[in-house]
């Protein structure tokens, strides 16, 4: 956990959810199962079997489907394996065999010697390569980890920061209480996905989706509250960020001017959000969250507010002139 | 900005009451405190970012504190990790 390498294990033993799931199977080179897999492409090595080593991406995974096995299979039955030594001369990460289609003994003894792991799926080709691609493209995005707690408050999800006993989780657990869904406390990953959005999630299953409130201890939510109350990950929308009421410090008044933050090379608007007794912080983020949607719908309440002043001074001035004529 | 490599001594590695002993320290002190292993960088005032290190027997970790008071910080930690936090 927290290391950056992906080893060939780490895809085989991934949970997923149904619609994601790998089907995946190790059946040899079980010893080269600790190799890093370092890139998320994958190849079909077609040409490299029939001998054609150039530009060969070796060092991706390599997709066995039921062209590259009809051929295999004809390699063996006309025993002609001594063909394949070349491709084993390579690091390959490990070969993923679709359709469960099982390769013959000797080639299997041939990954053996050079660990090289042999995995197998039920999956048909085009929809392994699919859901892989998403797996990988997932694991590969760029990520960073934010102090700080992730919830999703009328759709909308909201990352709330700021300083270590400013009051993120006491907020969280009202936000909860009131209906919303916790994503996770104090430690949120943050993925960039396809450098279009970024994706919130716990960094650490083993930690889900527990809360640490000071005087209570550590809490948890999902027994809690009940499965209503958690969701696993979510799209960060918002950001807002409590701090200590600052005097000196001018706050957004009008909401007119966005001010934004960027993480991972992606603009999320940001809200400063002054905590003092008496202001009742959960309300104050619902209302922004649903700020924000109004907003995504098209409707900026600040900007129309001020639009309509505009428009009704103007009419005042234009009157004006009448009643100046008058006197 | 003041950085100290320690190496992790006691058996069970940094689970839920270690990792209390850390906040509770690191909240005497004003600076910003990090703890680093691996690729992952986190609050020292943060439990749950403590447990998410997954700090085991023998890892080594990267304290990091940035402000006043951060030599005092960085001492009185990593004075936890020599007493192996009072566990043995």
């Amino acid at each position: 956990m927290g290391t950056s390498s992906f080893t060939v294990l780490n895809l085989l033993s991934m949970e997923f959810s149904q619609a994601d799931d790998l089907k995946l199977r190790c059946v040899g080179g079980r010893k080269g199962l600790s190799k890093t897999i370092e890139t998320p492409d994958l190849n079909r090595p077609g040409l490299a079997l029939a001998g054609f080593y150039e530009d060969f991406a070796w060092n991706r995974i390599q997709i066995i489907g039921n062209g590259e096995f009809a051929y295999l299979t004809m390699l063996t039955k006309e025993n002609r394996l001594n063909e394949l030594q070349k491709l084993f001369e390579f690091e390959i990460p490990c070969f993923i065999f679709t359709y469960n289609h099982v390769p013959d003994q000797t080639f299997i003894k041939m990954a053996e010697q050079v660990h090289c792991p042999i995995l197998i799926t039920e999956l048909s080709s085009p929809d392994f390569v699919s859901r892989v691609s998403r797996v990988l493209a997932t694991v590969f995005a760029p990520k960073t980890t934010i102090h700080g707690v992730l919830m999703e408050v009328y759709g909308i999800g909201i990352l709330i920061t700021g300083d270590s006993g400013v009051g993120k989780s006491e907020t969280a657990l009202e936000l909860i209480e009131r209906g919303h869904r916790l994503v996770a406390d104090d430690v949120v990953e943050i993925r960039s996905v396809s450098g279009n959005y970024l994706m919130g999630s716990g960094a650490n299953k083993v930690i889900g989706h527990h809360m640490e409130i000071r005087g209570l201890g550590i809490i948890n939510i999902t027994h809690l509250f009940g499965v209503r109350a958690i969701r696993d990950k979510k799209q960060v929308q918002l950001i807002c960020n409590l701090e200590e009421w600052n005097a000196e410090k001018v706050y957004d008044r009008l909401g007119v001017d966005e001010e934004s933050i960027e993480i991972l090379g992606i603009k999320i608007p940001k809200l400063d959000i002054p905590v003092k007794p008496g202001r009742n912080i959960p309300i104050i983020i619902e209302t922004a969250a649903m700020n924000e949607r109004l907003k995504k719908m098209g409707y900026n309440s600040a900007q129309e507010f001020n639009k309509n002043i505009l428009r009704w001074l103007e009419s005042e001035s234009a009157r004006a002139v009448y009643f100046n004529d008058q006197e | 900005m003041i950085e100290q490599t320690i190496t992790i001594t006691n058996r069970a590695g940094i689970h839920a009451r270690p990792a209390a002993m850390i906040v509770q320290t690191a909240n005497k002190y004003k600076s910003r405190i990090f703890l680093e292993k691996d690729s992952a960088k986190i609050n020292a005032k943060s439990i749950m970012g403590i447990i998410t290190l997954g700090a085991g027997f023998n890892s080594s970790i990267k304290i990091i504190a940035e402000g006043d008071d951060e030599s005092e910080a960085v001492q009185a930690i990593a004075q936890l990790f020599e007493n192996k936090f009072e566990e043995e």
